[in-house]
């Protein structure tokens, strides 16, 4: 048996403790030992975003990033974009624009517009586009994507003033 | 992924122990964007993955206008283009950092990372030339220097012997009427490997009509990384022009040996190489003008 190592780390608010093997990425240990299966496996190679989260408030594909590596630190998933009662306005923007259709991209692109928004609260089209380049749609083509992206941007603008 | 043993050291001495010991069935693990996938394809294996993101001298930045910057290894790139200072002061580091991967890889690897893993295509290794940067290397003997231009011996190889650690890289303080830009070819916008690419630094005459003094590292057209000291003799002295940045354009290509693989040909990444330069310079010269 591999030795296991014990971790915590404080994901989606919450503090947690967890044992893994050195070789176990962040996203297999978010999945399968958390069980939080927001994130996505799509290429695990780090090209497709489908896995991304956010450590310490920056995004990184989570295949990429042995869990170890992520003792002490905060994990934003998907899953903690929302509160109790309220779709994050990036999520919902993202359904009423349909930006969305077999969905395996959408928690990655989430998670990274959310970073996004956080660093740039108006970004331009081309901003949006090349911060998202880590994120691949093969369904809708990008554009209702930053559409979602820029609406949910003004949205979090009108709320703030 | 097979299994590995994980450590994460506390010191460099701590690593070079460590590194000595396993020798090379110990990987050492930075931004891990490169090694982690080498794993889990089974094309590198390893007993021990050695974490240096949690020695401090690793993960420096620090910047001084008389000094220069001193720049861990494992620093990850978002740290250097968000840092306006070093932004400024070496726009060409700044360029590579930007356009490695997307936003998730920048966030997790580093420069340092980048030049061990020492493909021909890196593209912060051009811009390491073009900057004069100087790698640390601590190793059981103690620690030595090795000029960033002469570290890559060969495709996936470099100079760091048994139980040898990158440690940071050195770069000098920026001077006045200096400029620098780093371009690559990819046939996508974003998130690919260089098919070619230029780093350049010039460094113009008072007038700003004359360039004084250059360096060029070229990617992904010889087994390592190249730099082209015979294109940065002949710019030295030259007008600032378009008629001199397309002849050393074409003097790059007279230096490049590219192989054909699945990015491109040789034929055209001798025709890259050529354009990048040309254009690289222009950008270089009107960043050292103060002008984009």
């Amino acid at each position: 048996m591999a030795k296991k190592h014990h971790l915590s780390a404080v994901v989606n608010g919450e503090p947690v403790e967890f044992l893994c093997e050195a070789r176990q990425s962040l996203l297999e240990v978010l999945r399968d030992v958390l069980h939080l299966t927001g994130a996505k496996e799509g290429c695990n190679n780090g090209n497709c975003g489908a896995c991304t989260v956010l450590l310490d408030g920056l995004p990184v594909n989570s295949c990429l990033v042995l869990a170890v590596e992520a003792d002490g630190c905060r994990i934003t998933t998907v899953e903690g974009l929302a509160d109790a009662t309220h779709l994050h306005p990036l999520q919902q923007c993202f359904l009423e624009d349909a930006a969305l259709q077999c969905g395996v991209c959408t928690p990655g692109f989430l998670v990274a517009a959310k970073a996004l928004l956080d660093k740039n609260p108006n970004p331009s089209e081309q901003e949006i586009r090349f911060e998202l380049a880590n994120n691949l749609c093969r369904c809708t083509g990008y554009d209702k994507i930053v559409r979602a992206v820029q609406h949910a941007a003004a949205r979090l603008r009108e709320a703030r003033t | 992924m097979k299994e590995f043993e994980y450590a994460a050291a506390a010191s460099v001495d701590e690593a070079v122990s460590l590194l000595a010991a396993h020798g090379p069935r110990a990987k050492i693990l930075s931004g891990g964007t490169d090694i982690l996938v080498q794993l889990r394809e089974g094309l590198r294996e390893a007993d021990l993955v050695l974490d240096v993101k949690r020695i401090p001298e690793l993960t420096a930045l620090e910047f001084d206008s008389a000094r220069g910057l001193l720049l861990g290894a494992a620093t990850p790139c978002y740290r250097i283009y968000e840092h306006e200072q070093v932004k400024r002061a070496y726009p060409a580091l700044a360029d590579a950092a930007r356009i490695i991967g997307g936003w998730q890889i920048q966030t997790r690897a580093s420069v340092g990372g980048n030049l061990c893993n020492s493909s021909p295509a890196a593209d912060t290794i051009p811009a390491l030339i073009a900057h004069a940067a100087v790698c640390h290397i601590a190793g059981p003997d103690g620690r030595r220097s090795v000029r960033a231009a002469e570290f890559c011996t060969a495709p996936g190889k470099n100079v760091l012997g048994r139980g040898e650690l990158l440690v940071a890289l050195e770069f000098p303080p920026p001077v006045p009427r200096s400029g620098a830009r780093y371009l690559r070819f990819i046939p996508r916008n974003e998130m690919d490997i260089a098919v070619a690419g230029a780093g350049v630094w010039v460094r113009l005459d008072p007038t700003g009509q004359q360039i004084e003094e250059a360096r060029i590292g070229l990617a992904a057209v010889a087994p390592t990384p190249l730099e082209a000291t015979e294109v940065a003799a002949w710019l030295a002295g030259r007008p600032a022009t378009p008629e001199s940045f397309a002849e050393a354009g074409r003097m790059a290509q007279a230096i490049a040996r590219p192989i054909t693989d699945m990015r491109g040909t040789a034929e055209y990444r001798r025709h890259l190489v050529a354009v990048l330069t040309r254009r690289a310079l222009a950008d270089a010269v009107g960043r050292a003008r103060g002008v984009g």
